[in-house]
């Protein structure tokens, strides 16, 4: 990545700059030791919770072990990934998957961009309120999940009966958790909820990153603030808010706690996401095997469209 | 009614612990303690006050680890799996009995028994085959049935008792309103109250069982299906499930229940299971409510809807039979418990009658005939008589080891069918015994 | 980065347009407020009004859900009620006006002790692990170098539930599986490599002069380190320190499949709370209020260096 070329680049022009550095491996641990000393625990400790049972799981993929019975694991070659490729339910889970990630990402990126520049405008209290925003982030996705339950109980629950007042309709009248038009939308909604101040939270960042002196030249173009806009703002908001939404995709795309608590994947299954059904199978019905598998295809998706994603994000920092 | 059991059991336990379990060994237990492991529902709460006993009488402390009813079996046989020594006795689902007998998760009781004189017969033969017998009808013992349960209603007996409901439905349907004794006439009664105007709030007809995610809503609607034909296999034939799974008649129970869920259930419940039909039921949502018999001596004392307001029926009949789905739960040792001697001594002291009574009396369920078939129990509250039929025309889902998959593959296509409304009820049928097909294949079985 | 903290960008905007950005930032707050609002209500409603049909708007605030989180009860008979001696604590009288008896404390506290010893265990370890690792990887030639950063980076886009099944046999194995070690390992992997790009991007930022002059006054690199980056470096470590908390302390899955009791933490704990038939909201609520609790404190406390802290400097040019 150009970055660290960068880094490490400077690394060496500093080293080569500093002849104090070699007086320095007399005194203490060498450059190359401490290096090592810094990098290696974090090195190690990912090889070992993040990388190894990964290796473990692409092999138990390849059997029809299942973890809660005694007799051991035969192998069964490609039979789990044809299973999960050819079965019509999972391609229909990827589905509701995609839906998902897709506008929880967009509607998140369109309000927290839009919050970040309203707060970027510094009236009276705005810290305050930016921290006020910053509270359903803080909270657990699934005790979460679970009190909006109650929330969206069309009689109990006060939701309905704020919708119903400023729509005109009876609160029973809909049901957001039950009805299978609006379940998909309703654990976008929460998600949104959410995570939507983390991206607001970076576009923040990016913002006040922006130089003074940049808006100072455009004041001088004369350029409307509109303008300023699309050439300045948001050419140099981009590459924050590409971070966020790769972050975010990959945190809307492995969720599972939310939807688990909040409609356990129903009703029937419109609301059944990837990371359910791999639950599910792996921990309820406990078909290692099978689940191991359905990992590894979601581990390969999303590797794969992070890698294209990043270079992305790098091609549009060149710019 | 409650007060006088309650009365009598603390004067009868008094004197059998003494006699039984004397007060020598309490010196010697000192510091020692039990695990006991179950749901986190109302009956747990019972047990805690129950345990008290056994604590004064042996001097062993009891420990209670009660988890929710959503992550109690994924939790559990987690635990059992792992050989965990967290549970030292469970009270666990009548389920898992296959799986817990096939890898030796429970230590098996049948000497046991044999050995301190505690006969099965004492206890309703349909609990001893749910809660306690692996493989079933056979008799090989893996635990003591603790907790008698069964699916049940409960009803508005103030709406009910309405005179100008009581001459309107009269007047629209030609008999009285009544409890209803099949299932056509459940369906009308809740159509009946769909829509009302009761206490200045909209009512709707009944509750019933839609949860999704671990086993509400086949605990639900097996209720109708049983009664229109269905089984879970040919009684001739083991594992032979085509024609008997997917016949017509359970197509059409399935039907029926779906048809209870489009007309009558309140709105928002389409992922519910006990707790959420307690609330339905308590909040004046609904005329009547399916739920666990568990629960209704808590309901019978309800503040709200409780005493005078409450009433009873068991599973409505349909055109094939009167069936209800079992639920409850046996006590078992757990094999990898350190203290499995201490935990044998407690089996023993609460396979007692007298505590068998007392656990009754407390809000529990003893499965025991001489507790649930005395006249004094029947008169005992407002739910027994009903109750004790229901324990005599029960029916239980699959005990295999690999239960779980069966019950979620039946759960994904019900819900599906019922709830969201994907396909027919045929259909869905013949999909689950797909679905069934291939897991016992997995289990070495041959369904074919 | 200079330019993070400029006073005001150049273009002031007007007083009006302030105004109305004020406007929507808190008509967005409020409604985004509401429901802990109704969280918070709830905690301090009875049961019954916590399952209102209609939902009730005003109530009676009792301390019911705050008992019945920190005890467990049983339900008892008026009369055998009469019959005990009179309550003595608040609490109690609490439980018994409402038929209860109290038999012991809940496990909430256990509970609440391991999400406070695993989410700032993890929290320390991780941003601990990261700005070391950040600073090897900003200051010194490390070969392959960009293959480790990109390595780290993709650690974060596996599924942690992809993993849980081998971890959890893993963990069984290596006798892991239940210890609050065990949980802190496992969440300070899945944060490392967040803090490692936050951290990398913020030391890229620290003029390394700095340190070449701590060199060339006797210091060692560990000193230089300590003495001269770890203080520079404080508001990046603070904005990855709140990261990585919000991810521990919220985290629901590993815990769930991992632990059965003794590591158990809040979330998987709260929203089972259940009380006498029917899940007990009110506890649930005030479960969830004490909950939210620390991090909101430590979020904070910490504020001033979300923003600055976070630069994602490696983004930049």
């Amino acid at each position: 990545m150009t970055v660290t070329n960068q880094a490490s680049s400077l690394a060496e022009r500093a080293a080569r700059r500093t002849p104090a550095a070699v007086a320095v491996r007399a005194r203490g641990l060498s450059d190359r030791a401490v290096a090592w000393l810094f990098i290696l625990p974090t090195m190690l400790l990912l090889l070992a919770i993040n990388i190894f049972p990964l290796i473990w799981a692409i092999r138990l993929s390849f059997t029809g072990l299942m973890a809660n019975l005694p007799n051991p694991a035969g192998f069964v070659g490609l039979d789990n990934y044809i299973d999960i490729l050819t079965d019509e339910d999972i391609w229909a889970n990827f589905r509701v998957t995609a839906h998902f990630v897709f506008w929880t990402i967009t509607l998140q990126i369109l309000i927290g961009l839009g919050l970040a520049l309203l707060i970027n405008q510094r009236f009276r209290g705005h810290s305050f309120w930016t921290t006020v925003i910053l509270l359903p982030m803080m909270l657990s996705p699934a005790v979460v999940g679970n009190f909006w339950t109650l929330l969206f109980q069309p009689q109990i629950g006060p939701f309905n009966y704020v919708i119903g007042f400023f729509a005109g309709v009876a609160p029973s009248s809909f049901s957001m958790i039950g009805s299978v038009a609006l379940a998909p939308w309703t654990i976008v909604l929460v998600n949104t909820w959410m995570w939507t101040p983390y991206v607001m939270l970076i576009c923040l960042a990016g913002l006040r990153s922006i130089p003074d002196y940049i808006y100072e030249a455009a004041e001088v173009d004369r350029a409307s603030p509109l303008r300023q806009f699309w050439s300045i703002t948001l050419p140099m908001v981009l590459p924050f808010l590409m971070l966020a939404v790769l972050f975010q995709a990959i945190q809307s795309f492995v969720m599972f706690d939310m939807v688990n608590l909040l409609t356990s994947g129903g009703p029937g299954s419109v609301t059944e996401t990837v990371s359910i059904t791999l639950k599910r199978a792996a921990f309820e019905k406990w078909e290692t095997g099978y689940a191991s598998a359905l990992a590894v295809i979601l581990f390969v998706t999303i590797f794969g469209a992070a890698n294209v994603y990043v270079r992305a994000l790098n091609w549009v920092k060149q710019q | 009614m409650r007060m006088n059991g309650t009365h009598l059991s603390l004067l009868c336990c008094a004197g059998t612990l003494a006699l039984t379990l004397g007060t020598a060994s309490s010196a010697q237990a000192e510091g020692k303690s039990l695990t006991m492991c179950w749901a986190a529902w109302d009956p747990a709460n019972a047990l805690v006050e129950l345990d008290k006993d056994f604590t004064k009488a042996t001097g062993i402390e009891m420990k209670h680890e009660f988890v929710p009813w959503t992550s109690y079996a994924d939790h559990f046989i987690n635990l059992l799996n792992s050989r965990s020594t967290e549970c030292d006795l469970i009270i666990g689902d009548s389920q898992w009995i296959g799986g817990a007998a096939e890898n030796k998760w429970y230590v098996k009781l049948n000497d046991f028994f044999d050995k301190n004189k505690i006969s099965m017969d004492t206890f309703l033969p349909a609990t001893v085959v749910g809660y306690a017998e692996w493989p079933k009808n056979t008799p090989n013992y893996w635990g003591l049935p603790a907790m008698a349960d069964a699916v049940g209603w409960t009803y508005r007996k103030d709406w009910f008792a309405k005179p100008e409901l009581r001459a309107e439905f009269k007047a629209k349907y030609n008999r009285e309103l009544e409890p209803p004794k099949t299932w056509d006439e459940l369906i009308e009664i809740s159509k009946f109250f769909t829509g009302k105007e009761i206490d200045g709030k909209k009512v709707y007809g009944s509750y019933i069982f839609t949860e999704r995610g671990s086993e509400g809503i086949t605990m639900g609607v097996t209720n109708a299906m049983y009664n229109y034909g269905f089984d879970y296999m040919d009684p001739n034939k083991p594992y032979h499930m085509k024609g008997i799974v997917n016949s017509a008649g359970a197509a059409k129970g399935m039907d029926v229940y779906k048809e209870l869920f489009d007309c009558c259930q309140p709105p928002g419940l389409t992922n519910a299971y006990m707790q959420e039909g307690l609330d339905a039921f308590k909040s004046g949502q609904v005329a009547m409510q399916m739920n666990w018999y568990a629960f209704f001596p808590g309901l019978n004392k309800d503040p709200n809807v409780g005493g005078d307001k409450i009433g009873f029926f068991k599973n409505p009949a349909g055109p094939t039979g009167q069936f209800t789905q079992l639920g409850g739960q046996g006590l078992s040792v757990v094999a990898a418990s350190k203290d499995v001697d201490d935990a044998l001594l407690y089996v023993k002291w609460f396979a007692q009658p007298e505590i068998q009574q007392k656990w009754t009396d407390l809000g529990g369920a003893s499965a025991s005939k001489a507790v649930l078939e005395s006249d004094a129990y029947k008169a005992s509250a407002a739910y027994a008589p009903s109750f004790v039929e229901s324990m005599g025309m029960v029916k239980d889902f699959w005990a295999e080891p690999l239960y779980v998959p069966l019950l979620l593959d039946m759960q994904n296509r019900v819900h599906d069918y019922v709830v969201a409304n994907k396909g027919t009820s045929q259909q869905a049928l013949d999909a689950l015994v797909k679905d069934w097909i291939k897991v016992f294949k997995q289990e070495g079985k041959d369904p074919s | 980065m200079s330019d993070v903290h400029a006073p005001r960008p150049f273009s002031e905007p007007s007083p009006l347009a302030r105004r109305l950005a004020a406007a929507a930032v808190v008509l967005y707050a409020v409604i985004a407020i509401l429901p802990l609002l109704w969280i918070g209500a709830t905690a301090f409603k009875s049961q019954a009004d916590a399952i209102a049909y209609p939902p009730k708007i005003l109530f009676t605030p009792t301390l019911e859900g705050f008992v019945d989180l920190f005890t467990v009860q049983t339900h008892q008979s008026h009369d055998f009620i009469a019959k005990l001696p009179p309550p003595a604590t608040w609490w109690e009288k609490i439980a018994r006006d409402r038929d209860m008896v109290i038999a012991g404390p809940s496990r909430v506290v256990e509970r609440f002790l391991n999400s406070l010893i695993i989410g700032f265990g993890s929290t320390i370890l991780a941003t601990f692990l990261g700005t070391l690792a950040a600073y090897g990887f900003s200051r010194f030639r490390v070969p392959l170098a960009d293959d480790l950063m990109f390595f780290i980076l993709s650690t974060r886009m596996m599924p942690p539930i992809a993993v849980a099944v081998p971890i959890y046999m893993m963990y069984r194995w290596l006798g892991l599986y239940d210890t609050r070690i065990g949980m802190i390992l496992l969440y300070t992997a899945v944060n490392v490599s967040l803090a490692v790009w936050l951290l990398k991007g913020f030391i890229d930022e620290i003029p390394r002069e700095y340190e070449e002059a701590a060199l060339v006054d006797g210091y060692t690199r560990l000193q230089a380190f300590r003495k001269v980056v770890l203080p520079q470096a404080v508001t990046g470590i603070a904005a990855t320190a709140i990261f990585c908390l919000i991810f521990s302390w919220n985290e629901y899955a590993f815990n769930l499949l991992l632990t059965s009791s003794e590591a158990q933490t809040m979330p998987p704990f709260i929203p089972f709370i259940i009380g006498e038939g029917g899940q007990n909201w009110p506890a649930v609520a005030a479960g969830t209020t004490l909950f939210l609790l620390p991090i909101v404190v430590f979020t904070i406390a910490l504020r001033k260096h979300l923003l600055r802290g976070i630069t994602f400097g490696a983004v930049r040019k």
